[in-house]
């Protein structure tokens, strides 16, 4: 049992540690707005200068612009960049998923078109999944795209939680091909690009104050006949795709958020002593061995996926343990610094605004049990009403019980 | 990065499996609850096996393996609830090896079975100062007391609760000496101001004895402070060990019967609150098996971490198995809570456990006290 590189990754990892080294000084801040136009362009310029320095797209085929690593040089190049106090890639959903996703699903010409100004931060991505009614319930997304006799599609439809939607180049849009066949059998994978007419993008509040994702409204939007991605039809295992790719992220990423163990200590270490209890001791000592445990769990996980191994749906419990402890270390860091720490400008204010919404982020804690009761434990699903009914029957179904 | 057992690891785990599933220890838990004399003596078990010597030396006739090692092997014990004496064993012969004691020999060889009183360090950055599990009331009482001279002893004082003790030969404690510096010793349990007395514990598969020690002769062993220390975490991971094994039979039972009882016309599995109080059996099992990992890990590699990662592991899975424990029942139903079940059995294990070697409550203490003591340090 080893926690250390192996003599490659040791090389490896002093390469992209020189590297960072030598190019520091370009990098912006790790904090600014994106908002702000200039911190904006630093941050796609940084992207281009980690991409031609091969640390943006660790994993993906030297065929499209990628060292062709594999997880374990991702890892060592976020764990380097986070020791280095530099932002990483600004696209991490356009680098981590979108790309990934044309790399198995897109025809070469769409590769050809997008792969290099996406990991060259030239074109950001958002991904267009979620909508007001289909967000557990993915496979139930109303957006429409009609085909046209020209073999142009007709798009109509929102989308929700859009992250970098503001300012991102191209979406990719989950949406219905085919309302009478069942909810999953219809649906079509389309890239949307972001500026084309009909379409508008509002931010949406959040509790901490900033529009860090938006809702996106399509109003007759045009696209051409080469938007699809994985052929008519086959748009719910080209979004599963994406859904896997996700796992990787969620399972490794806790501490890259900032939720460590050693820097919610150090957080109440600096209240005042007299705020050391026994019980805010036994808080903090459970909340920290939760994110210990999870910080193991990682390495685990590591292991496997250098055995080759995908991460199966129990990578979903360490989100669950890492968001709940972080939610208990801002709850314990507010008690014991009183209400100040609540203002949005303050590191822990800020996580504090963060994490509820962050509990639902990627899938609610409900819809998590249930899957990895499921699909993990092999227990039993609840009955379910829609299996096998085409769709337009479903919502007509769900009009006259809420009418 | 590996995480990966070792062949010889599963090797070792499988083995512990199979040794142990020759024996009904679930029949005999219960047997036991009503006549403790009923509780299968699995010391020549552990002998044959090799257990006594696992991390003593080679050249003093033990295996030579580490924490790691150890803990593997224990969280087989717990996933059989086998009365197997290695809490109290293990920490012992660390220090007696530590000290290249000259019992080694005879501990390796099973000829000897030491126990180890366990005494608590004082937390870093703190002037608390060493103490024992209290022989009345949950809390700490005063560590035992030693007046030195040369190498030996004669020790005073009383532990509380201490594991494997009954029948134990010989015993090695933490003393702290006039001027207040801890020492470690080796105790004859047959010697003059000895008295071992068994307690009658609710968890029938564990025997537990206060230790009460008078004018006690004793030999110094050569070691400090940090293996002293040392032997108090081993023992914490090594009960975290137990607890994380003995998650697993809660898991699969409620699955099992989540899956095959119905009511309102379907398994009660599928319903939510059921799914999901089964899962979070997972995923604090989960979640300690990562924390064993560290505590093995540390305990070899990083025994800088080992007081933050045993203290951790322990609070993991004692958090589990009290989840897991109640769990079972809750999932079972009105039968989960009778003797028709196995459900009693670990419910009482967790209920002693979660009690035993500092509380998993104070490891959980710890764990915070470590990361503030280091967090303080710039």
């Amino acid at each position: 049992m080893d926690l250390n590189d192996t003599p490659e990754q040791a090389s490896y990892r002093q390469r992209i540690r020189d590297w960072l080294d030598d190019h520091r000084a370009e990098a912006p801040a790790v904090v600014g707005s994106v908002e702000d136009a200039a911190y904006l362009a630093d941050r796609r310029a940084w992207q281009r200068r980690l991409a031609e320095g091969g640390l943006a797209g660790v994993t993906w085929p030297a065929e499209h612009g990628g060292p062709g690593l594999g997880p374990i040089e991702q890892v060592i190049v976020d764990q380097e960049i986070g020791a280095a106090d530099v932002p990483g890639v600004l696209d991490g959903i356009g680098v981590g998923l979108m790309g990934p996703c044309l790399i198995a699903h897109g025809t070469e010409e769409q590769k050809h078109r997008h792969l290099g100004p996406l990991l060259h931060g030239d074109e950001v991505w958002c991904q267009l999944f979620s909508e007001p009614s289909a967000g557990s319930d993915l496979a139930a997304v109303q957006s429409r795209a009609v085909l046209q006799d020209d073999g142009t599609w007709k798009l109509d439809g929102q989308k929700v939680w859009t992250t970098n939607g503001h300012f991102a180049a191209f979406g990719m849009m989950l949406a219905r091909t085919d309302a009478d066949v069942p909810k999953h059998k219809g649906l079509t994978m389309f890239i949307v690009p972001m500026d084309a007419e009909g379409i508008t993008i509002r931010g949406l509040r959040q509790i901490h104050g900033e529009a860090e994702f938006n809702e996106v409204f399509f109003d007759d939007v045009e696209l051409p006949s080469d938007a699809v991605v994985g052929g008519v039809g086959n748009g719910w295992g080209v979004a599963l795709t994406v859904l896997m790719f996700e796992r990787f992220t969620i399972g490794l990423g806790g501490e890259a958020l900032g939720f460590k163990a050693e820097r919610f200590a150090r957080a109440v270490a600096s209240a005042p002593s007299s705020t050391h209890t026994d019980a805010v001791l036994e808080r903090l000592g459970d909340l920290a061995t939760d994110l210990l445990a999870v910080r193991f769990t990682g390495f685990r996980m590591l292991t496997s996926l250098a055995q080759g191994q995908i991460p199966g749906p129990e990578a979903g419990l360490a989100k669950v343990t890492t968001v709940n402890a972080a939610i208990a270390a801002g709850e314990l860091i507010a008690d014991v610094h009183g209400p100040a720490v609540l203002d949005p400008e303050n590191e822990f204010g800020y996580m504090i605004s963060f994490l509820p919404g962050l509990k639902s982020a990627g899938g609610t804690e409900a819809i998590l049990r249930n899957t990895v009761g499921e699909r993990v434990l092999g227990l039993p699903t609840e009955p379910r009403l829609d299996k096998g009914i085409p769709f337009r029957e479903l919502k007509s179904r769900e009009r006259e019980a809420t009418a | 990065m590996n995480l990966a057992l070792s062949d010889e690891q599963e090797f070792l785990k499988e083995a512990a499996q199979g040794a142990l599933a020759r024996v009904a220890t679930m029949e005999a838990a219960r047997a036991a609850i009503e006549d403790e004399s009923q509780r299968p003596n699995l010391w020549p078990l552990a002998v044959g096996a090799g257990w006594p010597g696992l991390v003593i030396a080679e050249q003093r006739g033990g295996a030579g393996l580490g924490i790691f090692e150890a803990l593997l092997i224990a969280e087989e014990t717990g996933r059989a609830l086998a009365g197997v004496p290695l809490l109290g064993l293990l920490p012992a012969t660390l220090v007696l090896d530590a000290a290249r004691d000259e019992t080694c020999e005879a501990v390796a060889s099973g000829e000897r079975r030491p126990v180890h009183v366990p005494a608590r360090p004082a937390a870093r950055a703190t002037d608390e100062a060493w103490s024992v599990d209290a022989v009345t009331g949950g809390g700490r009482g005063a560590a035992l007391r030693a007046r030195v001279s040369g190498g030996t002893a004669v020790v005073s004082g009383a532990a509380g609760h201490v594991v494997d003790a009954p029948g134990a030969d010989l015993l090695t404690a933490v003393a702290v000496s006039e001027s207040g510096v801890p020492i470690c010793v080796v105790i004859e349990a047959a010697a003059e101001g000895v008295l071992v007395t068994p307690v009658r514990s609710y968890d029938a598969t564990r025997s537990l004895a206060h230790v009460t020690l008078d004018d006690a002769p004793a030999r110094v062993l050569p070691v400090d402070e940090t293996v002293m220390a040392r032997a108090w975490y081993f023992a914490q991971a090594l009960i975290a060990a137990e607890s994380l094994g003995a998650v697993q039979p809660c898991l699969d039972m409620s699955v099992a019967y989540a899956q095959e009882r119905f009511t309102f016309g379907r398994p009660i599995g599928s319903y939510q609150s059921i799914k999901h109080e089964i899962v979070e059996i997972l995923r604090l099992m989960d979640n300690a098996r990562s924390l064993q990992y560290f505590a093995g890990w540390s305990g070899e590699s990083a025994p800088e971490e080992f007081a933050l990662a045993a203290s951790a592991a322990r609070s993991g899975a004692g958090r589990a198995l009290a989840f897991a424990s109640r769990a079972l029942i809750n999932v079972h139903g009105g039968i989960g809570a009778t003797w028709e079940h196995d459900a009693p059995l670990f419910f009482r294990r967790a209920q002693v456990s979660s009690r035993l070697v500092g509380g998993t409550h104070d490891a959980s203490s710890r764990v915070a006290c470590e990361l503030l003591a280091s967090a303080g340090t710039p």
